[in-house]
């Protein structure tokens, strides 16, 4: 293990994720030999569709298992983990902004906010989700249902959502690619700076060159998961 | 937010689906209480004044579930009647003799005692004539000792009170033989007092009444038994009335012969001429023997030709035994297949709602639920349809018991009080709701639990 590897916040190593094929034998989706995002710092990963970005979040969260390799947050090998634990350090310290929101139809929006905090094993402050509507300017907005927002306005819900629980690392799947030009804009501006003032880490993933331009570290895919360089094994 | 309040708010807002569930569950649930209430009801009345502070019932051969209902319950029938004499067996022998001393008539040797008189020592013996009526009411003709000697109640501990008047007496200066108490719901129904009149009607309701009345001296407070609904009279007084007059019968055939069957000439309401024991017949004898002798009196009585004794606690568990508890079983049982019905929509409401919700279950997973959190909103919510819907159809319940009270208290004597849980079955309704609510929300929470997350963000 390198010293940069034991600095980094979130640091990944020979992993590798493969999908069964329907006639057989597995597809490998990624196959990254190293990445790593050390603690505050903003990446832009921009790929094509279908380059496995998605499923690069999903492995980084937990949420789908990697097949072999390490992932290590803060030091922590993820991968030796249960689902069950995996689902609790991504209730604590990761954030997800999802591409279509995903806010949940049933729950204001405030609710919305407060619903990433029940699952994390801390407090209900729901000050704490007052707050964040606040800075993403939805003081005004806090008990309206999801249908009764605008693309804009659920999408920065959804930000404050996955800020709530003060996460280390906040994972953002596309978070542009509903917005006109002008909200894409404000949405960036607003989650790089909410991630700079709460010191998160932000790994974006894009096929935006426009998105990708405003940060300082961009990483191509491409480079990353040789996995779009073989097709199969 | 917690799992509570989550499920809370995904039942809002699938609020039409919800309603219906619960509704269907709540309807289920009523059917069950009102089930066990009117079951709970009939068995209570019947176990309460089946507890009627004497043992035996003695009457003529006949029907002995008929000889309890018209005794006990006032319904039904009666069945024949037996001598005066007969009655007269169960008396020591000062006690025939003052009887006869009183009545007058001719008796075979009314020196002697009694042929049962010797199991009868502390006990007492009370003969009844049944079989007119007061309007639609029972006419009960009996002696002062009803009232006197009886008791009431739950544990059959309580005097006979009058809320107006007082009990009757064998002769009075002011009304001769011909006073009356009547019971609670009489006096109501019929806007009785003391010193008003009623007239029994012979033979049935709409028989042709009898010229004499009878002078009501009591209202007795409500006992919830069935004497709340009773007109008792002097049977001193009743044996007066036209008709009352038991004919001369054939020793060999037992039929009646003809012209036989009149009284004294009457010489008005103070006159002091009784109808003699010869001529009198009782329908019914209520007997408290002395000690355990019932059981052996029982069977002595059974043997003989004529009269027949029962106990009416078992006849009333011979009758709970055979109709009334199997009946409430296949009520429950249908009532029950209601719920699991109710228990079945809920399951297939929430079963629906699966794919519309595989992309919030998602979403969650993905905020950090784990597979538990989601499993468990699924199963709070199926448990809060069943137990609001239950919550709802017991109280529901519990008001149609009470809000029928007019039409079932004057028959059974039970009131049904708002939230008295008639039958211990009751108590399972709250853990069946959960066992019912569990499984109805296991098969949609295992759905939800498999959901896939990356496939459904």
């Amino acid at each position: 293990m390198s010293q940069s590897q034991d600095c980094a916040l979130l640091s990944i190593c020979d992993l590798k994720k493969f999908y069964d094929q329907p006639g057989g034998g597995k597809l490998t989706i990624l196959d990254v030999p190293e990445f790593q995002i050390a603690r505050g710092e903003q990446v832009v990963l921009r790929g094509e569709s279908g380059s496995g970005k998605t499923t690069l979040l999903h492995v980084i969260s937990g949420i789908v298992p990697a097949d072999s390799g390490s992932i290590r947050l803060e030091g922590v090998e993820l991968m030796q983990f249960s689902e069950a634990k995996r689902d609790r350090i991504r209730a604590a310290k990761m954030g997800y902004v999802f591409q279509t929101f995903n806010l949940l139809p049933a729950f204001t929006a405030l609710e919305n906010v407060r619903l990433g905090m029940s699952f994390a094993r801390g407090e209900l402050d729901i000050e704490r989700a007052k707050d964040l509507l606040n800075r993403v300017g939805l003081h005004d907005r806090m008990h309206y249902l999801p249908g009764q927002l605008s693309v804009g306005q659920q999408q920065r819900v959804a930000v404050a959502r996955a800020l709530v629980n003060r996460p280390i690392l906040l994972l953002a799947d596309e978070p542009t690619a509903n917005v006109d030009p002008a909200n894409q804009e404000r949405m960036i501006e607003l989650i790089a700076k909410q991630c700079q003032e709460e010191s998160v880490a932000l790994l974006l993933v894009t096929h935006s060159d426009a998105v990708a331009s405003r940060f300082s570290r961009v990483e191509q895919l491409s480079e990353i998961n040789r996995a779009l360089r073989t097709a199969s094994v | 937010m917690n799992l509570l309040s989550i499920a809370l708010r995904n039942l809002r807002y699938r609020k039409l689906a919800s309603f219906l569930t619960a509704l269907s569950m709540a309807l289920g649930v009523a059917l069950v209480v009102l089930v066990l209430t009117i079951s709970g009801v009939i068995e209570k009345s019947l176990e309460k004044t089946s507890n009627v502070g004497y043992n035996l019932i003695v009457g003529a051969k006949g029907s002995p579930l008929q000889l309890v209902f018209n005794t006990v319950f006032f319904l039904s029938q009666p069945v024949e009647n037996v001598p005066y004499a007969y009655y007269m067996e169960y008396l020591p022998a000062d006690g025939r003799q003052k009887e006869y001393q009183r009545i007058g008539g001719e008796l075979k040797e009314p020196e002697r005692s009694g042929l049962y008189s010797f199991l009868m020592q502390g006990g007492f013996a009370i003969p009844l004539c049944m079989g007119d009526y007061v309007d639609e009411f029972r006419c009960v003709a009996t002696t002062p000792d009803y009232f006197g000697l009886l008791k009431h109640g739950d544990l059959n501990d309580q005097d006979y009170r009058f809320s107006q008047g007082r009990n009757f007496v064998d002769y009075s200066e002011d009304y001769g033989f011909f006073e009356a108490v009547v019971g609670s719901q009489v006096a109501d129904r019929l806007g009785l007092k003391p010193g008003s009149q009623i007239f029994a009607s012979h033979g049935a309701e709409s028989g042709q009444a009898h010229g004499q009345g009878f002078v009501v001296v009591g209202i007795l407070e409500p006992t919830g038994s069935p004497n709340d609904r009773g007109a008792f009279v002097n049977i001193e007084g009743f044996y007066l009335l036209e008709g009352h007059v038991a004919p001369e019968r054939d020793e060999e055939s037992g039929l009646e012969k003809r012209g036989t069957a009149q009284g004294p000439q009457r010489q008005g309401v103070l006159s002091k001429v009784r109808l003699p024991v010869e001529k009198r017949e009782v329908t019914a004898i209520l007997l408290k023997p002395n000690g355990f002798a019932a059981m052996s009196m029982e069977k002595q009585i059974n043997k003989t030709k004529f009269a027949q004794a029962v106990s009416p606690i078992g006849q009333i568990e011979g009758l709970l035994g055979v109709f009334v508890r199997p009946l409430r079983w296949a009520f429950l049982g249908l009532t029950s297949l209601v719920v699991i019905v109710s228990a079945i929509s809920i399951l297939v409401s929430i079963y629906n709602s699966m794919n519309d919700r595989k992309k919030d279950i998602a979403v969650m997973r993905a905020l950090g639920a784990s597979r538990d959190h989601i499993t468990a909103i699924i199963l709070l919510e199926s448990l809060l349809i069943a137990l609001a819907g239950g919550l709802v159809g017991w109280l529901v319940g519990h008001a149609l018991g009470p809000l029928s009270n007019a039409w079932t208290m004057p028959t059974t004597g039970v009131k049904i009080d708002w939230f008295a849980v008639q039958s211990r079955w009751e108590l399972w309704i709250v853990p069946g709701l959960v066992f019912l609510g569990t499984m109805a929300g296991a098969i949609p929470a295992m759905a939800a639990y498999r959901t896939p997350v990356a496939r459904n963000l």
